[in-house]
């Protein structure tokens, strides 16, 4: 992956961006047991697989979603964040 | 070569010995099977052999050994560490490395160089000396230097680094050395061989079947496979293996690039590293000069090289060494690294019976294999965690109790 897509900025250099994790749930800090935010915070889904992530095209800050293939390194598709789908 | 040399090596009767026994099948059941014919598998094989007795054993491995990451590493050997745990446990390393060669009747052509972690910030100083305490304090030979020992020990370097960063101070380790990666490989893959141990290369794992929190077996490319222990030692698949027992851990896979460049005559001694300038330099006994620099910056499951790599890790040198600038990239390479939230491993139980793990080895494991290797058996052996480990265990996170070792582990940060 050289090239990426910003849904705002189009195609732009791999270089521009920045990689925020996958798109995880997030419990409710205040009802969680320790056990369930210890989950949240520390462990991660490490295998690979068709994965949405969190994505930033750094020099206009735009924050979006990119669906991406973490063992071939294909971007899928990348859109803007509406909600939990 | 003289003609006496000539009839000797063509003469049957003085073959040269194979490094390994070639198995042409598995058998129906093992004591132990361990995963991953890395460096770290093959030293657990090789303790659990010659210190446990334990010798029914099959080390799997999916390509070839030391194809992974031990034969990807820059080879930098050192344990100048920030917390006890890692301190005790890296010098422990360093000391079984000093004897290896001798214990494998194998060159490792182990070097000690001395090591040099370069400041260029006050906060960079103030962390080395911290680390500087806490070594001394466990009996490991480190401190804090000025940029004039720097500058002797390596007279070629720029010391104000191109002008905008200028080195500080370091953090002195004499004890850091370098060594031939295969060949550590190779020394405790043969060691294990020779007391018994099966290495299946070739050979995937495709499942492990787990019965009552235990573990039974291992499915395997070549067959089935009986067994109530599985040592998973394979860095950068290790959530792939996980996945296959449903345990749930912090590890994420980033790539980790380095190269080499071609062979010049020998100008420098010490290794250097350089946090903030993500730079890592080594000239090996070839005279190619090893580098590295941090983490590709986003997870990948793949070993490609990219062109941003090469053009950040050589501006960064040339301000280090501007008389670099003609000499040539010979090769660049990357490895997946297994990394944990504190940069400290994982290694030890797990909550499946019989199922234990050697993983999280990140950016910094090569230094570790001997003393990953005999920690691991002892574990395995006696299945109760070694104390030298207790620190690393996969249960600190649930305990909210990590192991803070970022400010040692690697560059980049």
């Amino acid at each position: 992956m050289k090239i990426m897509t910003c849904p705002l900025n189009g195609p732009r250099p791999v270089s521009e961006f920045h990689y925020w994790g996958e798109v995880r749930p997030m419990p409710n800090p205040a009802t969680a047991s320790d056990d369930a935010w210890a989950d949240y915070v520390f462990n991660r889904n490490g295998a690979p697989g068709l994965k949405k992530e969190w994505w930033c095209h750094t020099p206009s800050n735009t924050w979006f979603i990119a669906e991406r293939d973490t063992e071939k390194d294909v971007v899928l598709k990348t859109y803007f964040y509406e909600g939990d789908q | 070569m003289p003609w006496r040399l000539l009839r000797f090596a063509l003469n049957k009767k003085h073959p040269e010995p194979r490094m390994f026994t070639f198995h042409e099948k598995l058998k129906a059941s093992y004591d132990v099977v361990i995963i991953g014919g890395g460096g770290h598998g093959l030293s657990a094989a090789y303790y659990l052999a010659r210190e446990h007795g334990i010798t029914n054993v099959c080390v799997l491995e999916k390509g070839y050994i030391g194809g992974g990451n031990t034969g990807r590493n820059t080879t930098i050997i050192r344990s100048n560490y920030l917390t006890p745990e890692g301190v005790q446990f890296y010098d422990e390393s360093v000391r079984l490395w000093q004897d290896l060669s001798e214990d494998f009747d194998l060159n490792l052509f182990y070097a000690n160089r001395g090591h040099f972690t370069l400041a260029h910030t006050d906060s960079a100083l103030r962390t080395m000396r911290w680390r500087a305490e806490v070594n001394k304090h466990y009996g490991v030979a480190s401190e804090v230097v000025g940029p004039e020992v720097v500058k002797e020990a390596a007279p070629m370097i720029d010391i104000t680094c191109a002008g905008h960063s200028p080195i500080l101070g370091a953090l002195y380790h004499a004890p850091g050395s370098v060594a031939r990666h295969d060949a550590v490989a190779w020394g405790y893959g043969r060691g294990a061989d020779q007391r018994g141990v099966e290495i299946h290369q070739q050979t995937e794992v495709l499942g492990i079947d787990v019965e009552g929190g235990k573990v039974k077996g291992v499915r395997t490319s070549k067959g089935y496979i009986s067994t109530g222990k599985v040592l998973c030692a394979v860095a950068g698949s290790t959530p792939r293996i996980l996945k296959m027992v449903d345990v749930k851990s912090p590890i994420y896979i980033h790539p980790l690039q380095a190269m080499v460049s071609e062979p010049v005559k020998p100008w420098l001694d010490p290794i250097l590293v350089s946090g903030s300038l993500h730079v890592y330099i080594s000239q090996s006994a070839r005279g190619e000069l090893v580098m590295g620099a941090s983490l590709d910056p986003y997870e990948l499951h793949g070993t490609r090289s990219t062109l941003d790599f090469v053009e950040g890790l050589t501006s960064h040198m040339l301000e280090m060494f501007p008389f670099l600038s003609n000499v040539k990239v010979m090769r660049q390479w990357a490895g997946m690294a297994d990394m944990t939230p504190d940069f400290a491993p994982v290694m030890g139980k797990t909550p499946v019976d019989g199922f234990y793990l050697d993983s999280g080895w990140g950016t910094w494991g090569f230094k570790a294999t001997p003393v990953c290797g005999k920690t691991m058996a002892h574990t395995i052996a006696t299945d109760t965690a070694h104390p030298l480990i207790t620190g690393f265990s996969l249960d600190r996170f649930r305990n909210y109790a990590l192991t803070g070792e970022k400010g040692a582990a690697s560059v980049g940060h």
